[in-house]
Order: structure tokens, then sequence, then C-alpha cells
């Protein structure tokens, strides 16, 4: 078991450009079921992927893969044809928010958006139209999920993952590739991996994500990263104290980060004395939440909540 | 309108600010009432100023007020004329007429222009106040505060107001958190006629001024909309003795993400109220903040670069900066964020931590090899590097034959460069 994405998932991409083929060809070899591509400009056209197969993907492979992958001008044409159940935007920031809705409204259930930079204001229109509609939305401006050996949705680099029991939540990209790395070096598998991302706008927050990983059945332990800025931790902390039934282990960046400057993510500041580190830490803390006191220390500090 | 993307650049980074007179600029062609003002950059400018500004309405009032990014500057003091405010009210007119008036803004301007204006903002040492902005006298009958930002538990703007203006919001919030009204705005329709009417009710107002209100709020907050502001704070918001409603003071500040579609306000950046190394770095599309400490840093990820400045603290020592070159950087944007490090005489050594996801630990590796060969290295260099193409950027490393001392994680490099610094 995992949350959000499996074999079953098969994965539509939203933009077809450089960055959008780079990542569909490393999913390709990672063995997600990768089914087509919206890209108005090339619609009707055939985009061909071949390489040397990613052996810490799925297993059971030959080392070599190819795959034609048809573009369609939209996405409505796109999940209709190939029976797509997610997708994965790639689209350039001015574009990306419409590209959500977009897919949202195609029936698209998971909308994976990696971009990077929309603003504000047009994710808070994406925001409100999905309010009534059945979508699970991850992103904007984040790394992805991964279910290791069944489905990578994304750019985080596939081999530092294993399949285990341990789900990760996070804000951040590379920061998560270090937790996910020391995890599986102290021989924590994890079930699914999820980047939320840096906005300050998104679609799934912390509390979805335990939610989630609360009623999977083989996750036994999470760890979510956050980082300064907004509430999100402490509501999340709220949220584990009063329902959370699997063992919790956290980290939180920017203990050092001054007020009023914005730590490269759009989300990361501090503003009016609120989102500090030290109020955040001291929200897990009370809700029983193991911190990992430096971020070279996730992977035990994860071990100790599991005790 | 999707497909890959021709448009301007769009430029990460902190959000864009503007001064007070370009954000009442913006704010009257809106509609949106604000009092009579003119830029000056000049001593000759300010006085020009005044005679206008007096004649249209017949009030000898005027006030100079120095334009800066920065709040507070009412209360904030010049070094060099520590009983000088850096927003003065001149008074002269009232008895001495425009020709007082004039000589009054003559001498304040003299003093204010070139000067350096410390505010609860600016930190001690201060901000050069090169423009100052000369506006009409306004006859207050009460001061008001009002602002529109986004609320992220909701994900939509909030409109916020208070009888308590001219003070700091940040107190009223903490004290009497009940003075503080809120309406959330639904994207999908605006402010609503009611919720204005409700807030504008629970500010006490009444007659022309509770009308005026109505209109001041639905104007602004749309305002917020379609320019894509991060912030608007009116403070204090005034009713004047006529019942008018007026934006006496207007910080306005934008998503740096959607200039792409605003260029006249891009155009109102003012690029010397921002750190030049901070500047450099953005024209390479390098997320940097300058910082008091002594090693600079180098990092992938906004994430990671900053648990890596808090790790560089909890093992003793003080972060130069905040850089993080993104995802898909190429070796040449490597190079360009090295010498910006190393360009600041206060770094004493530097942190490279890089854990490779789409950023290969074999580009970054030539980056730094690149940057040293060009600038030299003066101070010592720790390198810590993980993730995709982990082997090949450590043989770059080691076969450039530079003075590099290899880091097994983060906390060993920290423990290292602090160790070398000392």
């Amino acid at each position: 078991m995992s949350v959000l994405v499996d074999t079953n998932t098969r994965v539509l991409v939203q933009g077809m450009g450089q960055t959008g083929r780079f990542h569909t060809d490393t999913a390709l070899a990672y063995g997600t079921n990768m089914v087509g591509a919206v890209h108005p400009s090339k619609a009707g056209t055939i985009e061909h992927f071949e390489g040397e197969t990613d052996h810490s993907g799925v297993q059971g492979r030959a080392d070599t893969y190819s795959a034609d992958l048809p573009i369609f001008r939209s996405v409505v044409e796109a999940a209709e044809a190939t029976g797509a159940n997610a997708s994965v935007i790639y689209v350039p920031p001015p574009f990306a928010a419409d590209a959500i809705m977009e897919a949202a409204a195609a029936g698209i259930k998971l909308i994976v958006c990696i971009t990077e930079g929309i603003p504000v204001g047009d994710m808070v229109i994406a925001k409100r139209y999905l309010e009534d509609k059945n979508v699970r939305l991850v992103g904007p401006n984040c790394p992805g999920v991964i279910t290791p050996q069944q489905c990578k949705i994304g750019i985080m680099p596939g081999y530092i993952h294993q399949p285990g029991k341990i789900g990760v939540v996070s804000r951040s990209g590379t920061l998560t590739y270090e937790a996910v790395f020391q995890l599986t070096n102290n021989g924590l598998g994890q079930t699914t991996a999820i980047g939320i991302g840096g906005d300050p706008v998104n679609g799934t927050n912390f509390v979805d994500c335990l939610d989630l990983f609360n009623q999977d059945p083989d996750t036994e332990g999470v760890i979510m990263i956050g980082e300064i800025g907004g509430t999100a931790e402490e509501e999340a902390a709220e949220w584990i104290q009063q329902y959370m039934t699997k063992p919790v282990a956290g980290f939180i960046a920017g203990t050092t980060a001054p007020a009023g400057k914005r730590m490269g993510h759009a989300g990361a500041i501090i503003s009016g004395g609120k989102g500090t580190a030290a109020d955040k830490i001291a929200a897990l803390k009370k809700a029983g939440i193991v911190v990992a006191p430096t971020p070279t220390d996730m992977g035990t500090a994860m071990l100790e909540a599991l005790g | 309108m999707r497909g890959d993307y021709h448009g301007p650049a769009v430029r990460k980074g902190p959000s864009l600010k503007i001064h007070e007179y370009q954000a009442k600029q913006l704010m009257k062609a809106r509609g949106i009432s604000v009092p009579s003002g003119l830029l000056a950059t000049t001593v000759d400018e300010a006085v020009a100023a005044v005679r206008p500004l007096i004649e249209e309405l017949g009030n000898p009032v005027v006030v100079v007020k120095s334009q800066i990014h920065a709040g507070g500057r009412g209360k904030g003091r010049f070094i060099e004329y520590p009983d000088l405010g850096g927003v003065t009210v001149v008074l002269a007119g009232i008895d001495g007429g425009v020709e007082a008036a004039e000589e009054a803004v003559r001498e304040l301007a003299g003093k204010m222009l070139g000067s350096t204006l410390v505010t609860i903002q600016t930190g001690p040492e201060g901000k050069q106040v090169n423009r100052l902005y000369i506006e009409q006298g306004v006859d207050i009958e009460t001061e008001l505060y009002l602002s529109v930002v986004l609320d992220r538990a909701v994900s939509r703007n909030v409109l916020m107001v208070s009888t308590e203006g001219g003070t700091e919001i940040e107190e009223v919030a903490e004290h009497t958190p009940e003075k503080i009204l809120r309406a959330t705005i639904d994207p999908a329709i605006g402010l609503a006629n009611f919720q204005a009417a409700d807030l504008a009710y629970g500010l006490g107002l009444e007659g022309d001024a509770f009308k005026n209100a109505i209109s001041f709020m639905k104007a602004l907050t749309a305002a917020a909309v379609e320019l894509d502001t991060d912030l608007i704070e009116i403070n204090p918001l005034v009713v004047t003795k006529a019942g008018g409603v007026m934006a006496l003071d207007g910080k306005m500040s934008f998503d740096a993400n959607a200039m792409f579609r605003h260029p006249h306000i891009a155009q109102m950046r003012d690029e010397s109220e921002e750190d030049p190394a901070e500047l450099e770095a953005a024209e390479h599309d390098l997320s940097f903040i300058k910082l008091d400490g002594s090693i600079g840093c180098m990092v992938n990820g906004a994430g990671l670069a900053m648990s890596t400045m808090d790790i560089i603290k909890y093992v003793g020592g003080e972060p130069a900066n905040f850089l993080d070159v993104g995802g898909g950087a190429t070796a040449d944007k490597v190079t360009a964020a090295f010498k910006i490090i190393t360009k600041d005489p206060r770094v004493k050594g530097i942190f490279v931590n890089i854990f490779g996801g789409i950023m290969k630990c074999d580009t970054i590796a030539i980056g730094v090899v690149e940057a040293v060969k060009e600038v030299g290295l003066q101070v010592p260099l720790v390198v810590r590097l993980e993730g995709t193409n982990v082997d090949l950027g450590k043989q770059i490393i080691d076969e450039s034959g530079l003075n590099v001392v290899s880091a097994s994680d983060m906390k060993d490099g920290a423990q290292k460069i602090v160790e070398l610094t000392k």
C-alpha cells in the first residue's frame, strides 16, 4: 500500500517543453506509467523516448525502455484517449494555474504541479476553482510525489528512495531528498514521499498528507519537514495531537532566518512576528513529535520516534 | 496559451517594493482618494512644489516626506540632524503665506536630501534619502488603519481595518485584537458591498464618511487583485473634516512573479534601495540574501539552503548569506554564485552543500573549479556533494588540485568550515 500514487497511476504530462521532456524521460526510466502529454503546438505528434532503465524504480523490467507518447491539444482529449487519472504540470508560470484548472475540469483526480514562480493571485483563483471539485492538487513549486518502485511523478532523484514503512511530507525539495537519503541509510524505506511545495497557496497541506498516511495500513511512521512562514506546521501539530495514531518525527528549516526576508520560497518568510521556527518547533514538541535538532538528524529522529 | 514560455524573464525572489509617492500615483490613477503631492529630487524642485500645492485648495500647510523603502519614517530621525523627523509638517505658511512655506521647505529639503534616515525598520545604518514627496496638508478628523494581504490559512486575500490608525498594527493585534476588523475576499466576487458596509459601520463612520469609506475599500481591494500586490497598507487612512476618506500614507509591495504582466510597476523599482550583491544575484537568477556572518554558503534548494545556515549556526559559526543556486543551474551560474560570495570581504570561508537531483554534482564541481581558477581562492573551501553523479563530482574536485576539503555530510561540512575559519 501507499498513498496518492502506485502502479495503477496513469500519468499525463502538461507542458512537453524541454523541462517536461527531460522529466518524462526520467519517469519512464523509473517505470512510471506515462500515457501521453498535452502541448497544443505539438498536438497530433508523437514524442519518442528510449534509454537505459533505472533499476532503482519498478522492478523486473528489461535493461532498456522505449516509449511513444501521443501529444494532445487539451486535457479533455488526452484524458479520454489515454484513461489518465493523474497529471503532472511543467507549464511555465504565467500559464500554470490555468493548466491546473484545465486538468480539474477534465476530471483528472490527482494533479501534481511542479512549476515554480506562479503568481499568488493566480493560485488564489485556481484554488477557489478546485473547491467544489473532487480533486487533489499537490504543489505548486514542489518536487512531486513518489511511491518507491511503483510510481515517480516529478523531479526527485529516484534512486535515493527505498520501499518501506515511512511516509514523508515536506515543503522543501532538496531537503526532502536529504531526509529520504537519511531514512534509506538508516534502513527505513518509504511508503510514499510527498513534496507539498514552498508557495503560500498550495493544494495539499501537511494535515491532508498526515491524514492519508494515518489511514494507510502500510505506513508505520511519518516524517514532516517544515520551514518558516505561515502556520501550516502549527495546524499540523494540533491535528497530530488529536488524531494521529502513528509516531511522527519532524524538522523545521529556518531557525536562523531573519524576519522580513523571503528565504527563496515565496512562502518562507517571517512577517509580523509570525511563522518563526521557534514557534513551530515548540508546537511540534508539544504534540509529542520528535524534532531533529539539525538537518543531519532527521533519519535518527525518525528512528527515535519509532522507539 | 500553454507551451514553452517566451515572454519577459520571470524574476524570482523577493517582492517588489515601491515608494509611497509611486503607490499614491497608482491609487490616484484608479480613482482612490489621496492628497495632491509632487516629487522632488532637488531643493529647487521641493521649493517649486509648494506654491501649486498650497494654491490648489487654499490650505497653507504642506508636508515634506522622505521617500525610502522602510516604515516608521515619521518617528525616524536623521543621523546628520538628530532633531529632524523623516516626515515633517510645514506650518510656516499659515501666518507667513506661500513665501514663508517655501523658505521653510528650502531649509528642510536642504537638510533631508542626501542625509541618512534611521527608522525602526532601516537598522542602525539607516538609508540615504534621495527623493522627497511634498504633499498638501489635510484637515484630519480621525485616523484609521487599512490593509489588504493574503490570509494563507484560507488562501484568500483579507481586508483588515482598525480604528487604531497611526500606530503599529502588530501592537494592536497583540494587545487589542478585537479592534481589528476583517473581511475575507472571495476571488470570484471581490469585496461585496455588505462586507464593506459592515467594516465601515464597525469603524463608527456615518454619513458621507460611511459612503466614501465603502467606495475606498472596494476600489482598494480591487486594486490589490488587479495589480498583484502582496501587501497594501494604508496607515493612516484618514477621514477629513469634510467627510472625505483619503490615504494619507501608502505602502504597496508586489508579487515579483506577477510583474511580467505589469511592466509599468516593474519600472517603478528603485535599485538604489536594494543591496548590490542581491541585485547582481537576481541578474543571474540566483536567490541570494546577504546576512551578517563570515561563512559563505552555496546550496541548491531553498529549504536545504536555509537549513545549511541553521547548521552552521548550530556548530558555532555565522552564515554570511543565503544562496540557492536553484534546481537546473549551469556551471556558469555556479561560477557567478561563487564570485558573488567571494566578493564579500567579511567572508572567511565557504561551504558548498549540494544534494543533486536535477542539479548534477559534476555540474556543480565544474562550476566551482572554474570559479576558483578565475577569481582565486583566498579562504578555506569545504564541499559536500551528494546525489546525482556524486562520484563524478568528487572526482572533478579531486583532480582539480584545488585546496578543497571534502565533507561526508552537512554537519561534518559545517563543523569543518567553522573550524577552518576560527
